[in-house]
C-alpha cells in the first residue's frame, strides 16, 4: 500500500503520523509551502485525507483531489468535512466514535466541578503563597444540581450517567424525544436552559445547531446558571457569552472549545468563574491511541476492500 | 459585656471553645444564641483558665468550633461536662480517649459534609488526571497560541480506585466513581459487610492494585503517615494520590520527593501537614493540584452543619436521642 498517497491535514498525533508514514506515502499538508501547487502536482496520487477537529476536507479540497476515495477523521465531529460533497462523489467518510465518549464525558463533569467548586481558582490561590490560616471562600455545591444536556447521543448519555451518581436531576433537548430514557425532555433549548442549573452542549455541529446557545438561551440560564461546552466553539454565540460573563448575567462557564481556536477572548482571562481548556476533550494517551488505531483500521479496511470499521458516509 | 437578650439567661448554657484562626464558617453565633446561653472565653477579658473554672459547675455541654484543640487539660477543668459537640468532619483535635474515660459523649458532623467532600475529591482526581488547572493556566497565559497543543493527560474512566477509609465520605466517593466505570477497592480498620467493593487489609496491598488512592480516613495514631515511602512505591510511577482527609495521613516530605523525582504520577491535595504552609516544590508542578482545605465550604454544608449542631444540643438538653453520637472505641 506504500504507493497510496495520504494527505494529513494538520499535526494531530505523532503515533498516527508515524504509522501512516510506514504504510502509505504520507503528505504533511502543514509542511507544504505552496498549497495550491502541491495539490496540482499530487492530485492524482492522493486517495485519502486524514483530518481532525481543526481541519478536514472542505468542498475546495475535495474538488482539488479527483482520486480521493476516503476521508478518515481523527475525531467524532464531522463539521470540518463537506459531507454532502463526499456523498455526491461517492467518497467514504469515517470518524472515531465510542473510543472517546468516556474521556469527553469525564471532562464535562470535571468542568462542572471545577467551575462550581472553583478548583482552578483555589489552585491559583495556594500557588500565589497568599493562603492564610482562617481564610476561606464559599463555593457552590455540585451534588443535586439540575443538569440540562443539549444532545443526548453517546456523549450526552455518558454525561447523564455520571451526573446521576451525584444525584443530579437530568433533563435534555434533542431533535427528537428519546422515549426509551427516563430523563425529562424539553422541546426547546430555551426551556431546557430555564429549567436547569448547569447547561451542557453535547450535540454535533451542523447548520441547525450553529449558535444553538444564543442570547435568549443565555438569558434563560440566568445569573446562577453555568454553561459547559464540550461540543464545538460555534455551538455558542461567543461574543454574547463573553459579555454575559463579564456583566455577571450568567453564573459561570466551563469551556473546552472556542469559535476561533486557539484564540480565546481575553476578557475571560480575568474572570474567576470560568475554566478555559485548550480543546482537550479526548486528550488522553489511551484515547488518542485508540482513535489513531481506528483511523488506521478504517484506511486499511478501505484499501483492502473490507467493510469500514466506523463509516459515516 | 453580655450582648444577649435577657431571656437568654433561661436558655441552657453552652460553653464555646474556639481558636481565633478558625474560619467563621464553623461559628454561627446568632443561630446558636437563639437557643443557648453562650459562654465564650474569647468574649471575656478574664483569662480562659479562670473563666472555665468559674463557669465549670454549670457546663454540661461544650461546642468545639472547627479544629480547636480540646485537650485532657481543658476537660479536667469541666467536671460536669457530659457532651462535646464537634463541628468539623474530623476530630483528631479532641482527646477522645479522655472523653471515653470520663463517659463524655462526642457528636460528629455526621453526613453534613459528606457529599461536598466527595464531590471535591472527584474534582481533584479529574483535575490531576486531565490537567484541568494546568490547562486553564496554559490558556490564560497565551501558550495555546504560541506553543500549540497541550500535552495529553490520563484517562479516568475504567481506572482502579483505592479508597483509604470507607466511612461516610469514602462511600460517597465510591458511589460517584462507579458511574465512571471505575473499579473500587478499599482498606479500612475492619472489612465492611454488604459492601460491593474489594477489601484489602493493608494500604500497601491496596496501593499495589490501584491506579489512584483517595484518602478519606480520619487521623489517629494508627493512621498517621500511613501513606509512606512503601505505599507510594507500591502505587507506582503512574499512580495518583488525592487527599481530602488530613495532611498527617501522608508523609509529606516523602510525597514531595516522589513527585520531584517523577516516581509518582501526580497528587490532588486539599490538606497538608502544617497548614497553611504548602511545600514550595509543588508550586511548579503541572501534575499537582492544590486546594486550601476547602472541601466543605458550600452554603449547603454550612446549613447542614448548623442544623446538626443545634439539633444535637436541643436533643441533649431535652433528654432525647442524639442525632450523631460517635462510637468511641
Amino acid at each position: 500500500m506504500e504507493s497510496i498517497g495520504v494527505l494529513m491535514a494538520c499535526p494531530m498525533n505523532p503515533y498516527l503520523e508515524q504509522e501512516l508514514d510506514k504504510r502509505f506515502t504520507l503528505h504533511r499538508f502543514w509542511k507544504v509551502p505552496e498549497k495550491s501547487t502541491f495539490l496540482t502536482t499530487h492530485c492524482n496520487s492522493i486517495r485519502a485525507v486524514v483530518g481532525n477537529a481543526s481541519s478536514g476536507a472542505d468542498a475546495q479540497m475535495i474538488e482539488a483531489l479527483p482520486k480521493l476515495e476516503i476521508v478518515a477523521s481523527f475525531s467524532v465531529g464531522l463539521d470540518k468535512i463537506d459531507l454532502a460533497k463526499c456523498k455526491e462523489k461517492g467518497i467514504r467518510v469515517t470518524n472515531t466514535p465510542d473510543v472517546l465518549t468516556e474521556d469527553v464525558a469525564d471532562l464535562a463533569i470535571g468542568l462542572m466541578l471545577a467551575v462550581l467548586r472553583k478548583l482552578c481558582e483555589s489552585d491559583r490561590y495556594v500557588r500565589s503563597g497568599k493562603w492564610k490560616k482562617g481564610s476561606y471562600m464559599l463555593t457552590t455545591k455540585f451534588t443535586g444540581k439540575r443538569v440540562g444536556i443539549i444532545g443526548l447521543g453517546r456523549i450526552g448519555m455518558a454525561i447523564a450517567k455520571r451526573a446521576e451518581a451525584f444525584s443530579c436531576p437530568i433533563s435534555y433537548h434533542s431533535r427528537t424525544e428519546k422515549t426509551e430514557t427516563k430523563y425529562k425532555y424539553y422541546p426547546s433549548v430555551v426551556e431546557l436552559a430555564a429549567n436547569c442549573d448547569i447547561l451542557v452542549v453535547a450535540c454535533s455541529l451542523t447548520e441547525e445547531t450553529r449558535h444553538i446557545v444564543n442570547r435568549k438561551v443565555i438569558d434563560a440560564l440566568g445569573a446562577k446558571g453555568v454553561l459547559i461546552n464540550i461540543g464545538r466553539g460555534p455551538h455558542v454565540d461567543e461574543p454574547e457569552l463573553v459579555s454575559a460573563l463579564v456583566e455577571r448575567r450568567i453564573g459561570g462557564a466551563g469551556l473546552d472549545v472556542f469559535e476561533h481556536e486557539p484564540e480565546v477572548p481575553e476578557e475571560l482571562f480575568g474572570l474567576d468563574n470560568v475554566v478555559l481548556l485548550p480543546h482537550v476533550g479526548s486528550g488522553t494517551v489511551e484515547t488518542r491511541k485508540a482513535m489513531a488505531d481506528l483511523v488506521l483500521g478504517n484506511l486499511e479496511a478501505h484499501f483492502m476492500n473490507k467493510p469500514l470499521l466506523t463509516p459515516v458516509v | 459585656m453580655d450582648s444577649q437578650p435577657f431571656l437568654a439567661k433561661t436558655f441552657p448554657p453552652l460553653l464555646v471553645l474556639r481558636s481565633p484562626s478558625v474560619p467563621p464558617f464553623f461559628f454561627f453565633k446568632s443561630q446558636l444564641q437563639a437557643h443557648f446561653h453562650l459562654l465564650d472565653p474569647l468574649d471575656s477579658s478574664e483569662p480562659t483558665h479562670s473563666f472555665l473554672s468559674r463557669h465549670a459547675p454549670s457546663v454540661l455541654a461544650l461546642l468545639c468550633v472547627g479544629a480547636t484543640p480540646i485537650s485532657s487539660e481543658t476537660l479536667s477543668l469541666l467536671p460536669s461536662l457530659k457532651l462535646v459537640v464537634a463541628s468539623s468532619a474530623g476530630f483528631d483535635h479532641i482527646d477522645l480517649q479522655e472523653c471515653r474515660r470520663r463517659g463524655i459523649t462526642v457528636t460528629t458532623a455526621g453526613q453534613a459534609f459528606s457529599e461536598d467532600v466527595a464531590d471535591f475529591a472527584v474534582g481533584l482526581l479529574i483535575d490531576v488526571l486531565r490537567r484541568m488547572s494546568a490547562g486553564d493556566r496554559y490558556v490564560r497565559s497565551g501558550s495555546w497560541v504560541t506553543k500549540g497543543e497541550y500535552p495529553l493527560g490520563a484517562k479516568l474512566s475504567g481506572k482502579r480506585i483505592g479508597i483509604v477509609g470507607l466511612g461516610r465520605i469514602g462511600s460517597e466517593v465510591a458511589k460517584r466513581l462507579v458511574a465512571f466505570g471505575c473499579s473500587i477497592a478499599y482498606c479500612s480498620r475492619k472489612e465492611k459487610p454488604l459492601v460491593p467493593y474489594a477489601y484489602h487489609s493493608t494500604v500497601d496491598e491496596l496501593a499495589k492494585k490501584s491506579d489512584a488512592l483517595i484518602l478519606c480516613s480520619s487521623l489517629t495514631k494508627e493512621t498517621h503517615h500511613m501513606i509512606d515511602h512503601g505505599v507510594m512505591e507500591a502505587l507506582g510511577k503512574e499512580g495518583v494520590i488525592v487527599n481530602v482527609g488530613r495532611g498527617g495521613l501522608v508523609d509529606e516530605k516523602e510525597l514531595v520527593k516522589f513527585l520531584v523525582q517523577g516516581q509518582i504520577g501526580g497528587a490532588g491535595l486539599d490538606v497538608y501537614e502544617d497548614e497553611p504552609l504548602v511545600p514550595q516544590e509543588l508550586f511548579a508542578m503541572e501534575n499537582v493540584v492544590l486546594a486550601p482545605h476547602a472541601s466543605v465550604y458550600t452554603p449547603e454544608s454550612s446549613t447542614a452543619l448548623q442544623e446538626l449542631v443545634i439539633g444535637n444540643l436541643k436533643a441533649f438538653f431535652s433528654n432525647e436521642p442524639l442525632l450523631s453520637a460517635a462510637q468511641l472505641e
